[in-house]
Formats: C-alpha cells, sequence, structure tokens
C-alpha cells in the first residue's frame, strides 16, 4: 500500500502536505476550468446538444434512449453468449492442453497461441468476412461472438491452466492413491479448484469482453451499443445539431459503470476467497498471475 | 497465396506503420502512465484522486469509445489532427491507464521494511521511491508491463479499423477494395500482427526469468 512510502505524518508533514494538497487542487482546477471554458465557448453545453440524452422533456429523449437501451441489451447479449461459449470451449482447451501427449500437445500449443497473438478485431473481421466468402452466411451477431470466443476462449483456457498448476501437488496425489482415474482427478479434484481460484480472473475477464464488444463498429448489421451510438449521432448531425462530445460521454459513463460494478465485484470475490481458505492459500502462480489487476486489455 | 507475394511491399508498409503508430504510442504511454502511476502513491490527496479517475475511466472504457471521442469530439471543439494523431493520442491515453496500474502493483509488490528503512536512514519521500522502492519495483513491473505493450501491439489495430491508411490493418481494405478475397488479406494482416506479438512475448517470456525477483 502507499502508506510503505511515508511514516505517519508529524505537524510540519502534515502543514506541508495540505499546502501542496491546496496547490495541487488548485493547478487541477485550472486546467479543468480550462477545459470547461474551451466547451463552453464551442457551445457544448447547449441544450439542443444535451437535451435529447438527459432531458426527459426533449422530444427526442424517448426515441434515443429507446434506441440506446436497445443497443445496450444487444451488448449484453453478445458478451453473455461470448462468456458461455468461451468457458465451455476454454476448459476444453485447457484440458486437452494438459492431458495432450507430448507428440500433439504443440498443436494445440500453436492454436492457443496464434489465437491469443491476434488482435481481437481482427479474428472479428476475419468471422465476418471470410465465413460468407466460404458460404457461411450466419446473423452478424454471430461472426462477432466467434470472434470474440476465438480470442477469449484461448485466454480463458489460459487462466484455467494457471489455476490447476497452481494447486498442490498433494491434491492430485491424493486423488490417485485413493484409486481415482486421470479423468476423474481432472473433473472432480483439479478443476473445481481451479475454477474456484481463478473466479476472479474470469470476471476480470468478463470486463474485456463486454469492452471488445464495441468492435462490432466494424461489421455491418448487429447494432450493439457503440454502433447505436455512432447512427444516433449521424442522425443529429444531418440533423444540424452535431452532438458526438455528448453521446460519447453518456457510453462511456455507462461502460465506466458496467465494468467499474465488474471489477469491484471482482475484487469482492478475491477477499473472500483468500479470507475462506478452505483449500489451500491461493498460491504463487495464482498470485503472479495478479486476477484483479489484469493486464489484459 | 500468390497475393501476398505480390502485395509484399503494401503488407510491409502498413506493417511499418503499425510499428510506428506503436512505438509513439508505447514512448508516450510508458512516460505517462509512470507519471500518473507517482500521482497515485503520492502523499496529496488531490493528485491521487486525479490518478484514480483517471484509471477507472480508461480502463473500464472501450479502447474504441476512446478513438470514436477524440476522432469525433476534439474537432468539435476546433482541434484538428491528422486521424494517425488523434489514434495515437487514444491509443496512449488508454494504454496508460494499464501502465499506471502495473508500475502501481510493482511498487506495491516491495517490501515495507524496504521503505521504512529508507525513511529510518533519513531519506526524504523523493529519495525513499526513486533510489530505493522504483528501481526493485522496475524489476517486478517488466513482466506485467510487456503485457500490456504487446496487448496494446494488438490495440493498434482498432486505430487501423478507424480507417487511418498506411497501418497493418488497412491493408485488407486496399487489397479487397482491388477485388482480392477477404481469406487472402486478411491471412497477410493476421501474419503480420502475428510477427510481432508472438516473437514479444518469447522475449518477454526470457526476460522474466532473467529478472525475476526471488523473495
Amino acid at each position: 500500500m502507499t502508506a510503505t512510502l511515508y511514516d505517519v505524518p508529524g505537524p510540519r508533514a502534515k502543514r506541508r502536505t495540505l499546502m501542496f494538497s491546496l496547490v495541487a487542487l488548485v493547478i487541477v482546477g485550472i486546467v479543468l476550468a480550462l477545459v470547461v471554458v474551451r466547451l463552453a465557448a464551442q457551445g457544448q453545453f447547449s441544450a439542443d446538444k444535451w437535451g435529447p440524452l438527459v432531458n426527459p422533456a426533449h422530444p427526442l429523449f424517448s426515441l434515443v434512449w429507446s434506441r440506446l437501451g436497445q443497443g445496450l441489451i444487444n451488448t449484453l447479449i453478445a458478451a453473455g453468449l461470448t462468456l458461455v461459449l468461451a468457458l465451455a470451449i476454454g476448459t476444453l482447451l485447457a484440458v486437452t492442453r494438459i492431458t495432450s501427449a507430448p507428440w500433439y500437445r504443440w498443436l494445440v500449443v500453436s492454436v492457443i497461441e496464434v489465437l491469443r497473438g491476434l488482435p481481437v478485431v481482427v479474428s472479428i473481421y476475419f468471422a465476418a468476412r471470410v465465413l460468407p466468402e466460404l458460404g457461411i452466411d450466419l446473423p452478424a451477431l454471430w461472426y462477432l461472438v466467434i470472434g470474440l470466443t476465438a480470442y477469449n476462449s484461448v485466454v480463458i483456457a489460459e487462466i484455467i491452466r494457471a489455476g490447476v498448476s497452481a494447486i498442490p501437488k498433494g491434491q492430485s496425489e491424493a486423488a490417485y492413491s485413493v484409486g481415482m482415474t486421470r479423468g476423474q482427478v481432472l473433473r472432480m479434484i483439479l478443476l473445481p479448484q481451479a475454477f474456484r481460484i481463478m473466479l476472479p480472473a474470469l470476471i476480470s475477464q468478463l470486463v474485456v469482453i463486454v469492452k471488445d464488444t464495441s468492435l462490432a463498429f466494424i461489421i455491418v448489421g448487429y447494432e450493439e451499443f457503440v454502433r447505436t451510438a455512432n447512427q444516433i449521432i449521424q442522425a443529429f448531425v444531418n440533423q444540424g445539431t452535431p452532438n458526438p462530445i455528448q453521446v460519447y460521454t453518456v457510453v462511456a459513463v455507462v461502460f465506466i459503470a458496467i465494468n467499474y460494478g465488474l471489477g469491484k465485484f471482482a475484487e469482492f470475490t478475491e477477499r473472500r476467497l483468500s479470507r475462506a481458505k478452505k483449500t489451500a492459500a491461493p498460491p504463487a502462480a495464482a498470485d503472479a498471475l495478479d486476477p484483479v489487476e489484469s493486464t489484459q486489455t | 497465396m500468390g497475393v501476398l507475394v505480390d502485395q509484399f511491399p503494401l503488407f510491409l508498409n502498413g506493417f511499418l506503420g503499425t510499428v510506428r503508430i506503436c512505438l509513439f504510442a508505447a514512448i508516450g504511454s510508458l512516460v505517462f502512465g509512470t507519471l500518473i502511476a507517482a500521482f497515485r502513491v503520492s502523499p496529496l490527496p488531490p493528485l491521487r484522486w486525479l490518478g484514480s479517475a483517471w484509471v477507472t475511466g480508461f480502463r473500464n472504457c472501450p479502447l474504441a469509445v476512446v478513438l470514436f471521442g477524440f476522432a469525433f469530439g476534439l474537432p468539435e471543439v476546433g482541434i484538428g489532427a491528422p486521424f494517425e494523431v488523434f489514434g495515437i493520442i487514444g491509443l496512449t491515453a488508454y494504454t496508460s491507464a494499464f501502465v499506471c496500474e502495473a508500475v502501481r502493483a510493482g511498487i506495491n509488490s516491495v517490501a515495507t521494511g524496504q521503505a521504512e528503512a529508507a525513511r529510518a536512514v533519513g531519506l526524504t519521500f523523493q529519495q525513499t521511491l526513486g533510489n530505493v522502492v522504483l528501481p526493485q519495483a522496475l524489476r517486478s513491473v517488466v513482466p506485467p508491463l510487456g503485457s500490456v505493450i504487446i496487448a496494446m501491439i494488438k490495440n493498434s489495430a482498432i486505430v487501423g479499423a478507424f480507417g487511418v491508411g498506411g497501418e497493418l490493418f488497412s491493408v485488407e481494405g486496399t487489397l479487397t477494395a482491388q477485388g482480392y478475397p477477404a481469406l487472402v488479406s486478411l491471412t497477410g494482416v493476421a501474419l503480420g500482427y502475428l510477427v510481432l506479438t508472438i516473437p514479444a512475448g518469447v522475449l518477454l517470456g526470457v526476460v522474466e526469468r532473467r529478472v525475476a525477483v526471488k523473495r
């Protein structure tokens, strides 16, 4: 924690901190004020631009929000489908990688590495452009879900594998010694504990999935939140009251609220898990992965 | 697949464009992210608030929204620039939040006794941070920072998806306009990214083992 960096302040340090805090506050305030003045000078606070988004009495308010609401629902549908599929395929991949014989393990590993190294936007575009070329026509939702699943299932596979390898060896040794088969050990001993240890990381991955659904803006036909927002902006531009700043601000606030909530939930689960040490303590490998402060962007 | 050979100059040009965008964004986000991390551990509450707000905002908002916001919002207030510059600014702002969290986690991983000992011999906050904590934190920060940068390379494709020309992802659009099938051109684009990300991942693994601190 930050407290390691400095002692409990004495009276002089307290005065100094207060003084510098005030200076910092003033500087931050001035910068913010400059931004606000600039925005105001360009008429960015006008009722024309904000009204449709924040004023229920505005004639376009209900239309705009019913579109945005539908977009948000579509975003959540895509994220939910991706999560379910990615969990199923990811678990399968992790099990395959763990149990595979060396002579074909390289194949599993290279599939995982290739899918992990590709930008998600390329995976989505691949699904949306190449599948129709091969004669596979699906609703646009599925191109998005397939592209997202391709990436997230390998990430989840790696999370689960890290979880399995973090379980103390004694667990599987004990299971083998009472006569369980390899499949039973994995299914009944290792995977349940791996899911438990890695639950915070899995929830954090959901944040990534929700954010990545916005990449549907590149494929035509699936109107999730961001694509809907773009269409609304276009409509307002045509109408002569361009409001991209206002619409994107609202979109950003909604995303931040959802993902901040998910992030807090992940932290909460992590605290709960580390408090209830029913199995082993979350071991070193799990710590190294640092589930909540995920570096997955 | 002959297209990949015929159109190699186009792919190479796009590849170099991606490398250029990534270099600018990497330098920018490393510097800026470290600064925000310093804000977040500073004893001054206003700076801590600013740092937290920045990180919470950019970490939880999709990069696409950040880029759209910069690219279409800034011109509204009279700030014009080429699309590529907006792309780099957006990518830098977004990545800096992740850099900040990686650096902060590194600072927190340094044992309390280290900072306490530094203060006991009378070092100031700046000296404690600069001479004792950060040099140790940097070692445990390298692996997560590497993952952040690799993720940033992949995210640069989103900048290309906006139609910033001269970048790897946009090569696909150019070739499609010439009537090439997407399977071929996208495979080329995918290979281009894998050439960057897979070696980077391997390199990171090596560095990770080198700098691993035994505690």
